[in-house]
């Protein structure tokens, strides 16, 4: 590309913005006040156990007041830190191929980890300590 | 990016004063990176359970590790366990920096906390905050329940 003779803000002046940010900036902060309510419960709930072997996590998990807040924090906990690691991404990788893998790569990851926990989670409820 | 050179940019992070303030805006980055690659360890901790008591076995060993149980043997046993303790005593204290720094930025968010003093105390006492809660957490797991 030539050079051109403008300033970098002559250059976006009138494109408005991405109307994207306001959004994203929006759920950033939700899902961190939802990942702050249950993860407080998690703590909480982790120094209330009176062991951490598999049988009492799996008893514990077994209760709906448990699954459910917990389901919920792996769900808030993997939207929020997606959004954040690719923030830091977004400033720190300036090349627009390497960017669109990285960001693609923890999309990716993030789902396949909420995933992964969201299944067991189902696995532990339904068949309980049996498995 | 199309910029002119010799067009001055604002003035960046080399020139300013280090101030609690950006201590505190950098850990926050730095912390939630971290906490972002520990999320593996929740998810690891609720497929183990959910797979069988052998997976689980494997989990708990690496988690009792990162919580120094156990009496290292030898040279290398001290410097894993050095290791083992630093992460996991760094990953309580990034959970605790990165909610009382995620605090300190819902309160700016609404407007408030911007006058010098007020922001620099505050950003200090993330930092004392979360050190205070990370022993105070430490001390529970380790000594709370008569264990």
């Amino acid at each position: 590309m030539s050079a051109k003779m403008e300033t970098a803000l002559k250059q976006v002046r009138g494109l408005g913005s991405a109307r994207e940010g306001a959004r994203h900036w929006w759920h950033e902060r939700v899902s961190a006040l939802a990942s702050l309510i249950l993860s407080g419960w998690f703590i909480v709930s982790l120094l209330r156990l009176p062991a951490y072997d598999r049988g009492t996590i799996v008893e514990w998990l077994g209760s709906p007041l448990a699954a459910v807040p917990m389901a919920l924090l792996v769900i808030t906990t993997f939207w929020h830190l997606k959004m954040g690691v690719i923030v830091v991404i977004e400033d720190y990788v300036h090349e627009e191929g390497s960017k669109l893998f990285w960001v693609t790569l923890v999309n990716f990851l993030a789902i396949l980890g909420a995933g992964l926990a969201l299944f067991a989670l189902f696995k532990i409820a339904v068949t309980g300590s049996a498995a | 990016m199309h910029r002119n050179p010799s067009r001055p940019l604002s003035p960046h992070l080399s020139i300013w004063r280090w101030g609690p303030h950006m201590l505190v805006s950098i850990l926050h980055r730095v912390t939630g990176s971290g906490l972002a690659l520990a999320a593996a360890l929740l998810v690891w901790w609720l497929v183990a359970a959910a797979t069988g008591a052998e997976a689980y076995a494997t989990f708990t060993s690496v988690m009792g590790w990162l919580t120094g149980t156990g009496a290292p043997e030898g040279a290398v046993g001290w410097i894993l366990y050095a290791i083992g303790v630093i992460i996991g005593v760094g990953l309580v204290w990034a959970f605790f920096q990165h909610t009382l720094s995620g605090l300190r930025h819902f309160v700016m968010d609404i407007g408030a906390g911007y006058e010098l003093r007020t922001n620099r105390t505050w950003a200090v006492m993330t930092i004392v905050g979360s050190l205070l809660l990370t022993a105070l957490f430490w001390a529970w797991i380790l000594f709370g329940r008569g264990a």
